[in-house]
């Protein structure tokens, strides 16, 4: 071999690196304004609603009177008044919704993971939640309303709006204490027996602290996307322009029953509280949302 | 107080597979004993069969037997909590609990056994973190977040939390494997400390580490993918490594195999 030949032949090998050729760039000025189409796509209609419900909402939320009163002996076409009794209903369904609904799922969430392994109950109980997970809230509503109304003979209620809550927070409970518990490594369970503790203690005191920062943010939300339920309250309970503490009995508003009400209510006292109530709803979810980033900054584990 | 280890006649098994077979093995007290083999040839769950952490896997199973001082700990009336409470473990990676403080890890186990006392708490958690050898870095922040050691500092953590629940005898699985070898060369002078009091039983890669800390010298081996790994043979720590009776130790020792 000669020289000659070895020179040709180092000049046909193509360098190292060649510049991007242009079909590469036309496929990726494709891709960038799909991704970009589609980013305006999601957040143009979020924020369009955002806007017109602060832009209505605001000037008649921004009023002690909103907050302290209630809708009595309001005509309604008379302007004033507030939706306290509404924000109580809301908040008390939900919480008692909340109260009922966090042991059975945390439980449940801790029976799957810790205990029941593959065993025929645990896929029958995953099975279950999953359907639960899609049923629609009328759906839920109606059940309640069959059992608790038809069959057991209670009257229509707030406690009957939350059993129906209940139904639709609890396999979002058991989905995300699933999951959290899963994400716990199993070396932190082997070192908690190797130290003698107890397979209870052991999920009792290290397992769930560990991932509780992440269920507590999964319950909040649940909380939070649960009060803004409408089926449940249009089936199970009747609106009232007063306050009603009892939620056992008697009509109790809420704040999207308030607003399917004032629908029908077509003068601009009507359209102010609609959006007044859509966007104190707003403000309540949202101040949930933060809070469950706060909760869940403070338990996170820390390293420093 | 340092207990011996006498195993007899141990198969165990995962489901239907046969992991281990007809291991025998006795472990003096204050001693150290090393496992070494090949990967997969059975060293971590013999390990794990001598405190019952091997049936916390699914299907895992067990027989013969495991006797601390003559008494058998899978007799059925032993509540395997106990044992675990007397035989402690130090596992491959470190894994201090992360919700807890470094002074909280340390005590994790007495706490949650119930010890209230906080003056009680306070003087296991410096005994024990003393006698990992770790006092010294984390005296002024005891209650800073475990996770944030390094990584040798994490291990020894985890030594000081096995220790502070005073057992008899303490497994380590390779408890170095994971460190830089400064930590490496921590762990292995601690380990010597820790001979005084507890009967300590060491799995390990590295064949330097056992001849530098252990007194006597398992070798487990296999004969195949998926057959059951057996002990070829058991001596003093010298003996396996200048002059083993097995040809198959001779060769992995001197690097022909595994
Ligand atoms: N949890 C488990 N389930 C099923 N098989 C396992 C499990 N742990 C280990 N084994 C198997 O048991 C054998 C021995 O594993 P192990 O004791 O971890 O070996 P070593 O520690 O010597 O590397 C291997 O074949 C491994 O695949
Ligand atoms: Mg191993």
């Amino acid at each position: 071999m000669t020289t000659d030949t070895a020179d040709l032949t180092r000049l046909a090998t193509p360098p190292t690196f060649q510049s991007v050729s242009g079909a590469r760039k036309f496929k990726n000025g494709l891709a960038t304004a799909a991704v970009w189409g589609a980013f305006l796509v999601a957040i143009v209609p979020l924020v369009w609603v955002l806007f017109i419900v602060v832009q209505r909402g605001l000037p008649i939320v921004v009023n002690a009177d909103w907050w302290q009163k209630s809708l009595n002996g309001l005509l309604s076409r008379q302007q004033g008044g507030g939706v306290y009794h509404a924000i109580y209903g809301t908040l008390v369904q939900g919480l008692v919704c909340a109260v009922i609904s966090v042991p059975i799922g945390l439980m449940v969430g801790v029976y799957l993971v810790e205990y029941g392994g593959r065993s025929r109950l645990a896929k029958a109980t995953t099975f279950m939640v999953d359907i639960l997970t899609g049923v629609p809230s009328i759906v839920a509503a109606l059940f309640v309303y069959s059992l608790w109304i038809t069959t057991f003979g209670f009257g229509r209620s707030g406690f009957a709006v939350a059993l129906a809550l209940v139904l639709l927070m609890v396999p979002v409970i058991v989905r995300t204490t699933e999951e959290m518990l899963k994400i716990v490594p199993d070396e932190l369970r082997e070192a908690s027996y190797a130290l003698g503790i107890p397979k209870w203690k052991t999920i009792v005191k290290i397992v769930i602290p560990t991932a509780l920062s992440g269920i507590l943010t999964g319950i909040m939300l649940a909380l939070a996307r649960v009060m803004g339920e409408t089926a449940p309250v249009l089936v199970l309970a009747a609106y009232a322009p007063y306050i009603n503490y009892n939620l056992f009995d008697g009509p109790m508003a809420s704040l999207p029953l308030l607003m399917t009400t004032e629908r029908s209510n077509s003068t601009a006292a009507g359209f102010d509280r609609i959006w007044g109530a859509a966007i104190t709803l707003v403000i309540i979810i949202t101040l949930f949302n933060l809070l469950a980033t706060v909760v869940s900054r403070v338990l996170a584990p820390k390293t420093k | 107080m340092a207990k011996r280890i006498d195993v007899k006649e141990l198969n165990l098994y995962y489901g239907k597979f046969h992991a281990v077979q007809e291991v025998s093995i006795a472990v003096p007290p204050r001693n150290v004993t090393a496992f070494i083999g090949p990967s997969g040839c059975g060293k971590s769950t013999v390990l794990r069969s001598l405190n019952r952490m091997h049936e916390v896997a699914p299907g895992a199973r067990v027989e013969g037997s495991v006797q601390l001082d003559g008494e058998d700990i899978y007799a059925s009336s032993v509540d395997p909590v106990q044992v675990r409470r007397t035989i402690g473990m130090v596992f491959q990676r470190p894994n201090p609990f992360p919700t807890m403080s470094i002074k909280d890890n340390v005590v994790a186990g007495l706490r949650l056994a119930g010890t209230k006392n906080k003056k009680q708490l306070d003087e296991v958690a410096e005994r024990s973190l003393r006698g990992a050898n770790l006092w010294n870095e984390v005296k002024d922040r005891l209650d800073r977040p475990g996770g944030g050691l390094s990584g040798g500092q994490q291990q020894r953590l985890c030594i000081a939390r096995a220790i502070a629940v005073q057992p008899d005898v303490l497994l380590m699985d390779e408890p170095c494997s994971a460190l830089d070898p400064i930590s490496t060369l921590a762990i292995e002078d601690l380990i010597t400390e820790l001979k005084k009091d507890f009967t300590i039983v060491i799995v390990t890669h590295n064949m330097q580490q056992a001849a530098r800390v252990s007194d006597q010298t398992a070798f487990f081996n296999l004969n195949g993918v998926g057959q059951p790994g057996r002990l070829i043979e058991v001596d003093d720590t010298e003996k396996i490594f200048s002059n083993p009776s097995q040809k198959a130790t001779e060769d992995y020792i001197s690097g022909r195999f595994g």
